[in-house]
């Protein structure tokens, strides 16, 4: 019964997803304001929805549904959309919706067409700190994400105001500063997250495993992006590192967490 | 019948010559000519706009009289021939002068179009119009008309976002780059026209501050008192680059002013804050490898000029959607102006007696039993009661003496009887 709600809750999540999608789309084509209001309020509905299906996979598993590729990145994108709408709530960048809507939308396709099938976790690994670090670590990659598409969009917006073939985008797309802000924001934000997530992570292994560092892929692979991230937030406030610099830095960053949650999660 | 014919007389840019114009321009102000203007016999109201691009007359008088000729003579006076008049001039009457004021007024007939000064000189205008008594039923809807259809075309078209001049096109990109104008400073190299109307642009976008820098000091001294800002040498620009955000670069020297190498030091001092260099100089002041440095750009007149093209173009699509809500409108002032013809008013008066009376009779007969006669007897006092009550309100309005006109007489009737509102249904 459960499993059967389950996996309508995904489809409609997806549904909607795609829908807000479509709308921030046309949104961002027409510049029309009531589509972008309403392609809002149906990326509130898929948030609900997506947090309706974590709750019916925690059921389903009996613990915090971030162990297999399906659950992680479908939590991650949970995340993306959470700190998309905490973030909405307080700036507003124009067009910033498109760019983390579709990223969503991609992000639970991949959720999709990853294996769903339930993993029992191994007894080591079952304790409260699972939902701590997973939970902590996967929300500060959301606001990374934002970043990511913050730095994206900067370096299109950067592109076109060097070429001075001020095209599609220029009028489309918000101004340089306030690119390079959300940027900053993001950074700090994600970055404190992270690091709460690494020292749980910490903890967590040495309840396990007895040990509070361990040399394998997954924490190499988090040392990188935690160091990644650190070099940047370090730059910015000592020197003023900023702008397309600080772009380039947090899609390298956000490609470094694509991976290592690819690579690691198992 | 339209009980009043409005015609519009004018002169603008793409008609007549300057040299023309210059000879129209009311110099002396609105007063006079608006005074002169009430004196002529069979021109109930009229109106008279002047700017440096145009010259609009606007009256109103009685179908059967022709005052054209009297107004081109009184617009042109004795030192143009009749022949060239016609030539210069455009007259247009009724539902087309209601167009051609409907475009002046949202701008679409302007040398810059989509420039919002015209609004605010018509309103002027209008004001001298109406405290001097020239203006009455027809002139003061249709002025206050215009004044929406312009806002309207402003707010649901982009005619007036687009830049078309080269300091628009300026502003546009500073916005684009830093976000917010009201922490950023503005260092002015060389004092040239286009620049100081470039810094004229950016100080009216909220700017904090404005640095000029200048061969001879004093020139800069006094520009920089202008902005309210302050002045310094040339020798001194590096020091100034550390602290100023946008530079717009104007002298008429022949090598460069500021080399790429000067500024990539700066940048770390700068906390790799953006600056954005503007150079309107030919020859060119400002180094073109500038442009290859992080977080610099540099735009020269070229790369303006490009942008105040494409801006064209993007303002003549948006042309056509205001074209449209123009023609829209002076359908619906057309319309308005049908109905404030006696006749259909009579008409409407008496339909709205009609509908009470009959609504209030069937009202009270469902509650009375009463026989066929007395039925009768009930609707005929009803509607004796209700032509009595219009009798004297239609002798008004059909009465020839008033003093303001039958527009006047219609104009009360209509807000009296609150026929308003039934006219818009239809």
């Amino acid at each position: 019964m459960i499993s059967e709600i389950s996996f309508l809750l995904f489809q409609a999540t997806i549904g909607i997803t795609f829908l807000s999608a479509a709308g921030y789309l046309v949104f961002f084509i027409t510049q029309n304001e009531k589509v972008r209001k309403l392609a809002r309020y149906i990326l509130l509905v898929s948030w609900g929805f997506q947090t309706l299906y974590i709750v019916s996979r925690y059921y389903l598993a009996g613990h915090t549904p971030v162990t297999t590729h399906h659950e992680a990145i479908f939590f991650f994108a949970w995340a993306t959309t959470a700190a998309y709408l905490s973030f909405r709530w307080r700036y507003s960048v124009k067009n910033f919706g498109t760019f983390v809507s579709l990223l969503i939308f991609i992000l639970l396709v991949v959720a999709a067409s990853a294996p769903k099938e339930l993993i029992p976790l191994e007894p080591a690994l079952q304790s409260l700190w699972l939902p701590f670090h997973a939970g902590l670590s996967l929300v500060a990659y959301g606001f990374l994400a934002l970043a990511f598409c913050g730095g994206l969009m900067y370096l299109l917006q950067e592109r076109e105001l060097k070429s001075k073939r001020l095209g599609y985008f220029f009028t489309r797309l918000p101004s340089l500063q306030s690119l390079d802000q959300l940027n900053s924001h993001c950074l700090a934000v994600g970055f404190a997250i992270l690091c709460l997530g690494m020292v749980s992570g910490s903890l967590w292994s040495k309840q396990a495993w007895g040990t509070y560092w361990r040399w394998n892929p997954k924490g190499v692979c988090t040392l990188i992006i935690w160091l990644i991230y650190l070099v940047q937030i370090h730059q910015r406030f000592t020197v003023g590192w900023r702008g397309r610099r600080a772009a380039v830095m947090v899609v390298i960053g956000f490609v470094m967490v694509l991976v290592t949650l690819w690579l690691v999660i198992t | 019948m339209t009980t009043k014919r409005l015609s519009l007389l004018g002169v603008n840019h793409k008609t007549t010559p300057l040299a023309v114009r210059e000879k129209l321009a009311l110099a002396g102000g609105y007063e006079e000519p608006l005074l002169e203007l009430k004196k002529v016999p069979g021109c109930s109201e009229h109106f008279l706009l002047s700017t440096c691009n145009r010259v609009e007359l606007l009256f109103v008088s009685e179908p059967s009289l022709s005052l054209d000729d009297k107004m081109m003579q009184f617009l042109f006076g004795e030192s143009v021939t009749a022949d060239q008049r016609s030539h210069y001039s455009y007259l247009y009457h009724d539902a087309e002068a209601v167009r051609h004021l409907f475009k002046v007024a949202a701008s679409l007939d302007s040398l810059v179009v989509g420039e919002a000064q015209i609004l605010g000189q018509i309103k002027e205008a209008y004001r001298y119009a109406s405290r001097h008594g020239c203006t009455g039923t027809l002139l003061n809807k249709l002025m206050h008309k215009s004044f929406s259809v312009a806002k309207r075309v402003r707010s649901e078209t982009g005619i007036g976002s687009s830049a078309v001049s080269i300091s628009y096109a300026a502003v546009q990109l500073a916005k684009k780059i830093f976000g917010r104008l009201d922490d950023k400073k503005v260092l002015l190299i060389g004092a040239g026209e286009m620049a100081e109307l470039a810094a004229e642009h950016l100080v009216g976008q909220g700017v904090c501050g404005v640095v000029v820098a200048n061969r001879t000091l004093a020139r800069a001294v006094d520009l920089a008192k202008r902005f309210n800002g302050t002045s310094c040498s040339l020798e001194e620009l590096s020091a100034q680059l550390e602290s100023v955000d946008i530079i717009i670069s104007s002298t008429g020297a022949a090598g460069l002013i500021i080399a790429s190498e000067d500024v990539k030091p700066l940048m770390r001092t700068r906390r790799s804050r953006p600056l954005f260099f503007i150079d309107i100089a030919v020859p060119r002041d400002l180094d073109p490898a500038l442009n290859d440095i992080d977080g610099v750009f540099l735009y020269d007149i070229d790369d303006l000029g490009q942008m105040v093209e494409m801006n064209r173009a993007e303002r003549d699509r948006e042309a056509v959607k205001a074209q449209r809500i123009v023609d829209e409108e002076t359908l619906k002032f057309s319309r308005w102006q049908e109905s404030m013809m006696v006749t259909p008013t009579i008409t409407a008066m008496r339909r709205k007696a009609d509908d009470i009376c009959r609504q209030e009779v069937a009202k009270t007969l469902s509650k009375l039993e009463l026989d066929e006669d007395d039925r009768k007897k009930v609707e005929k006092l009803a509607q004796a009661i209700s032509a009595k009550l219009l009798h004297d309100p239609l002798v008004y309005l059909k009465s020839d003496s008033c003093r303001g006109g039958h527009d006047a007489k219609v104009d009360t009737i209509r807000t009296i009887f609150g026929l308003e509102d039934e006219h818009q249904q239809h």
